[in-house]
């Protein structure tokens, strides 16, 4: 008799079953637009050339330290990190009350930033301290919070199905009616998966409520620089709250920005009112990656690292960000450009409104599941990743948005809402 | 003779209470109180003086006194990283699959009836700990679900000082320990274990070193896990084996995995934490696996969604780098001659330390029997050394050893033997 006799199969997160059973689709033209991976026209992950020299001097440094990291990371990796969130000159990093923590990847930095506020965070509530996640939300923030001990996981209004933008009024009402000292997980930039961001006078109502409800930030930012092009502009929402006085944290990933998917590198940023708060904390936060991964993996961390603290380096790796960030804009407005010239049915201004890899499409979940397109979208979210759009033949873009036969079909009931 | 921080097992942190007015309530006056390896890793690091040997390291290290990656490594690094066809794709949560196809092989033997049964789960992890941490989860969430099983864990004594974090931090309070290191006989006790372990309630978890048992370095015989084995049987507990340094007491890893070998051929279902950092040179390079051999088959979909499940809020997935070395040239039989090469020198210096120190002792007539620093094998030693003498080392002679009186014989060279020897020798005949 097995002791694991009873354990039940559980549901795959929806957005990695898609991508096996992408994997297992022989249509000739199908197309994964569900994954937030960045890539080339020839459907293939980019590997940056400034990643690719780095590479090198790394792999032939013999003067290289081969040991484990430090619990919390390697050092020059977490203050570059930390510098390219807040920026330079930022006066909590002179005030010396912003720390990093190295982690794998920005699910490493979440957890780690969970774990902690689980731990320590709201007095004798934790477990009961309300977290709110945006409606929708990357899938994985709920499982991240939930596995942290976390039993109140609540949605916060955020898109608007019907005016295909920021639902502001239904934000900033959860964010009023919220109770207080409340966790809330904010989207630095090109939220996963709309693509909408709050405009800046939009963030500053935003930080005025929080800031009277006391509620607690936690950014997500794993597309800093990939949004807009430009670092700092990516950067403003977070930058904005701290020099607004906000305690925050921010969990980094440099895994878009670098393209160092399976490098795991990622960064949980700590800002607190002063150093001895931040001294505390960072080392409660290393006892806690000490049961969890104990030395955080070096390759992805060095490169960054290096990239970064190189004032060479890291104008070339702000050039191939901006590559990428470019080729998202273009295949934004290719595809609308295309849509409309097809003919159609709907608008479609949205896809170019909307910032990052992510776009809500505003297709149902009949297109998605329509067995005639080879496109396999998000199932429930119908948010396809642009990146993903080569350069498409019409053919192909007529495959997206239209079936073959089209005399079987009610064209309109695939874009209702 | 005491051992620090044997039985001592905290229910989680402090909670501290007091308001304050910033978000971090608590933290505003509550350090993390250090570990006694951390506490002697800070006294090390103030230590100014020149002839400080520090013998705590968890790295294997040269004759020079430095850590490396073999030199196959080295090359096959070159190799991948000019390979044209290696996309950053992410992977699957479970990692790399050629790496944990090589690595269920090296822990099971190629031809195990497990792995021809298609029940043997492997989970490629960001390290060791890692690999526990995993392990645990799935233990906490998923062990006799029925019985809402939460424990008890045993734990050797002595045993790494981060093992009863980790259980803890998946939830799981209750461990105990099973008497492992006799300090007069310089070796394990097999009757004080047996004893321990026959009284532990039935599926207890009991957490055994298959090889390079840290930090004493004293390894069960094979007679001994035959013994174990049809106690586990009898009492149905659940072994949770640890290969920390795999391949570094004989340089072979199928050999150093000898007794999960012997587990699973019992029928026994069992998990096994693995790492190849020591032998390859990969310190911090995520080269850690999780082995979960089932009863069936029928089991393998179920457990592997739960421990994806589990990995997913955790890191999501390992990182690649190291993984593709040790599977290249696990996978490659001209890589792996070359490979046996590098470590067996690995292996041969540490022996010829542990013999040259032994010697050392006898000829200052240090008393104490001194055999079992031969006997054993791998990275590390225990000296039998108590709390007192362990001080005495640090303070006065800047020599650091485990809170333990454990420690790292890669760490003594040409160059410190002498000092180190006589350091040992003063610690165990000055009266204090």
């Amino acid at each position: 008799m097995s002791v694991f006799s009873d354990v039940p199969q559980a549901s795959p997160v929806a957005v990695f079953k898609l991508t096996a059973d992408f994997r297992e689709d022989s249509h000739p033209l199908k197309v994964n637009l569900g994954v937030g991976a960045y890539r080339t026209d020839d459907s293939q992950p980019w590997v940056l050339p400034v990643v690719k020299k780095v590479e090198r001097l790394i792999v032939e440094d013999s003067s290289l330290n081969h040991e484990y990291l430090p619990i919390l990371g390697l050092p020059e990796f977490r203050s570059a990190a930390s510098k390219v969130a807040l920026g330079d000159d930022s006066p909590a990093i002179a005030e010396n009350r912003v720390g990093g923590v190295q982690t794998l990847g920005g699910t490493g930095a979440l957890r780690i930033g969970a774990d902690f506020l689980w731990r320590w965070y709201n007095g004798t509530n934790k477990t009961a301290t309300p977290v709110y996640v945006s409606a929708p939300t990357w899938e994985n923030h709920n499982g991240v919070f939930t596995d942290a001990g976390f039993k109140d996981i609540r949605p916060y209004r955020y898109w608007d199905a019907a005016k295909r933008g920021l639902d502001l009024t239904g934000l900033l009402d959860d964010l009023e009616n919220a109770p207080e000292r409340s966790i809330f997980v904010l989207h630095a930039c090109a939220h996963n998966p709309t693509g909408t961001d709050p405009s800046q006078d939009e963030w500053k109502k935003i930080a005025e409520v929080m800031k009277r409800r006391k509620l607690f930030v936690f950014f997500d930012s794993a597309y800093q620089g990939f949004a807009s092009g430009s670092l700092e502009r990516d950067a403003w929402a977070i930058r904005f709250f701290v020099s607004d006085g906000f305690e925050l944290f921010v969990a980094q990933s440099f895994s878009k920005n670098f393209g160092l998917y399976n490098e795991r590198v990622g960064n949980l940023t700590v800002v607190a009112h002063d150093s001895k708060s931040l001294a505390c904390t960072l080392s409660q936060m290393e006892k806690i990656v000490r049961t969890c991964w104990s030395n955080p993996p070096s390759q992805g961390a060095r490169i960054v690292s290096k990239t970064l603290n190189s004032p060479e380096l890291f104008a070339e790796w702000k050039g191939n960000v901006k590559t990428m960030a470019d080729r998202v804009l273009l295949m934004r407005d290719q595809l609308k450009t295309k849509l409309q010239a097809l003919g159609t049915p709907g608008t479609w201004e949205h896809i170019t409104q909307q910032i990052g890899m992510f776009s809500f499409t505003g297709l149902n979940r009949e297109y998605t599941t329509c067995t005639h397109t080879p496109a396999q979208a998000h199932p429930s979210v119908n948010m396809l990743c642009i990146s993903e759009l080569c350069q498409q033949s019409s053919t192909r873009v007529k495959h997206l948005t239209t079936c073959p036969d089209t005399a079987a079909l009610d064209c309109d009931k695939y874009f209702k809402h | 003779m005491s051992r620090p921080g044997s039985r001592l097992y905290k229910k989680g942190v402090n909670q501290n209470e007091d308001p304050g007015a910033h978000m971090f309530t608590g933290t505003t006056h509550t350090a993390a109180t250090a570990s006694p390896e951390t506490r002697l890793l800070f006294t090390l690091e103030k230590d100014a003086q020149d002839r400080k040997v520090h013998l705590t390291g968890k790295e294997y290290y040269s004759e020079e006194g430095k850590t490396f990656e073999l030199h196959l490594t080295g090359k096959i690094k070159q190799q991948l990283s000019a390979d044209p066809t290696l996309r950053p794709e992410y992977l699957s949560s479970l990692g790399l699959t050629k790496f944990t196809q090589r690595a269920t092989e090296v822990a099971l033997g190629k031809r195990s009836q497990a792995i021809l049964e298609n029940r043997v789960l492997g989970v490629h992890t960001p390290g060791f700990t890692a690999a526990m941490r995993l392990g645990a989860e799935l233990l906490r969430h998923w062990y006799d679900v029925n019985a809402a099983w939460c424990g008890p864990v045993y734990l050797s004594s002595p045993c790494d000082d981060s093992l009863a974090g980790i259980f803890q931090a998946a939830g799981i309070q209750d461990i105990r320990e099973y008497y492992y290191w006799d300090d007069k006989q310089r070796d394990i006790c097999l009757d004080k274990l047996l004893e321990d372990l026959e009284t532990a309630p039935e599926q207890s978890v009991v957490v055994l070193a298959a090889s390079a048992h840290c930090p004493t370095g004293a390894d069960l015989s094979q007679n001994q896990w035959a013994v174990i084995t049809q106690l586990i049987l009898r009492r149905r507990l659940f072994p949770f084996l640890m290969l920390p340094a795999q391949a570094l007491c004989y340089g072979d890893l199928e050999r150093d995995a000898w007794p999960v070998q012997l587990c699973a051929s019992n029928g026994i279902e069992l998990l096994c934490a693995q790492s190849f950092s020591h032998c390859f040179g990969l310190y911090g390079e995520a080269v850690g696996h999780l082995l979960c051999v089932l009863k069936h088959n029928s089991l393998l979909l179920s457990v592997q969604s739960q421990a994806d499940k589990i990995v997913k809020s955790l890191w999501s997935q390992p990182s690649v780098g190291g993984a593709r070395v040790v599977a290249t040239v696990l996978s490659n039989p001209a890589h792996l001659v070359e490979w046996q090469g590098e470590v067996k020198h690995i292996v041969e210096r540490c022996m010829l330390i542990r013999e040259v120190l032994r010697e050392r002792l006898r000829l200052l007539g240090t008393p104490g029997c001194w055999d079992h620093l031969t006997q054993q094998r791998g990275l590390y030693c225990c000296m039998g050394l108590n709390g007192q003498q362990v001080e005495f080392l640090s303070k006065w002679r800047h020599v650091y050893l485990l809170p333990s009186g454990c420690l790292n014989v890669s760490a003594i060279n040409g160059r410190n033997l002498s000092y180190v020897a006589e350091s040992i020798h003063l610690a165990l005949t000055t009266s204090l």
